[in-house]
């Protein structure tokens, strides 16, 4: 059977030199996960200058289509931080559409850029240093009343900041894995399930009721597939917008 | 038995720890389901957060899998 996970190799396209920064080599090559998040944010720019080029009050087909995701996001928005919020939402929807795009790319083209660590902890990074961020322009020191949460019996403290400081820090690691995990689990599987096809079907009329079974699992995956697609990135921008909540709203913490 | 066969075997028993997230998405949606049957117009505004429960319960399925992934290409 082909390996499953040979989908997630990185290969280089474009050989590029090496640069050295603060003593550090820095690979600029471009590999296929960097294409990928390319193409992803070119496609999404093209998208979006196409849909809002004529910005009629009755709208056509692709200005319906990002209208629709950009009210997702700012319904979400509205919904989680409030008024204060709408500072965030081209951050958060830049965010959202992003994931989207690459995840979807992954369902038509061969490599998905979400099943990388790297870069899904590269965005998981991103989210939680401009929490951090906001959080000390807004708050001044009084940030670090996000670790102590009020109206708790002062002896519970010395239980509960720990528990609040680990559950901050692990957040970048939760939203990159849930996002990796998701992406990586569910092509695995998909090519899993079409391996068999192969190999059942390889068996002649044996295993052909077995192919068929399979064949019909790879079709109901690849749908679920596109909802995970979708839901994942819609998790990822309802996560960004509650760690921000909890900086932008500390006085109700 | 080799060391290999070994390594499989605890990768697959690693992932035992979807159950519990497993279990957890059930419990979660069933009882979103019973509320938002009984009262049909406070559903809509309830389902970000339903959302974050479930992306709060599958993290920690998925870190079972990341045990497991790191256990099958541990040296």
């Amino acid at each position: 059977m082909a390996d499953p996970m040979h989908q997630f190799q990185i290969q280089k396209i474009v050989e590029l030199p090496t640069v050295t920064v603060f003593g550090m080599p820095i690979d600029l090559s471009i590999t296929n996960s960097v294409a990928a998040m390319l193409l992803a944010a070119t496609l999404l720019s093209v998208f979006y200058v196409f849909a809002s080029a004529k910005r009629a009050v009755v709208p056509g087909r692709m200005q319906a289509v990002g209208e629709l995701l950009y009210n997702l996001v700012d319904g979400l928005g509205d919904s989680i931080m409030g008024h204060a919020g709408k500072k965030f939402l081209p951050f958060v929807f830049t965010l959202f559409a992003f994931v989207l795009f690459m995840n979807l790319q992954g369902m038509f083209l061969i490599f998905t850029a979400t099943s990388q660590l790297a870069v899904t902890l590269t965005l998981g990074m991103l989210v939680i240093l401009t929490v951090v961020v906001v959080g000390f322009a807004k708050n001044g020191l009084k940030f670090f009343k996000l670790f102590a949460p009020s109206g708790v019996p002062w002896p519970l403290y010395f239980l509960l900041v720990p528990i609040e400081i680990l559950s901050f820090l692990i957040r970048p690691v939760t939203l990159a894995l849930r996002l990796f995990g998701n992406m990586l689990g569910g092509h695995v599987v998909l090519k899993i399930f079409a391996g068999f096809v192969i190999a059942l079907g390889g068996m002649g009329l044996i295993g052909f009721p077995g192919a068929l079974l399979a064949m019909g699992s790879v079709v109901a995956l690849t749908a679920l597939e596109f909802m995970v697609a979708f839901l994942q990135a819609f998790v990822f921008a309802v996560l960004t917008c509650v760690y921000l909540n909890d900086v932008l709203h500390l006085d109700s913490h | 038995m080799d060391a290999s066969a070994a390594k499989f075997i605890g990768a697959g028993l690693a992932m035992l720890g979807m159950i519990g997230a497993g279990i957890g998405l059930g419990v979660m949606f069933g009882n979103y389901f019973q509320g938002a049957l009984r009262n049909p117009t406070a559903a809509a505004q309830e389902r970000p957060m339903l959302f974050l429960g479930m992306a709060l319960t599958e993290a920690l399925g998925i870190f079972a899998l990341v045990v497991a992934i790191l256990i099958l290409n541990g040296k």
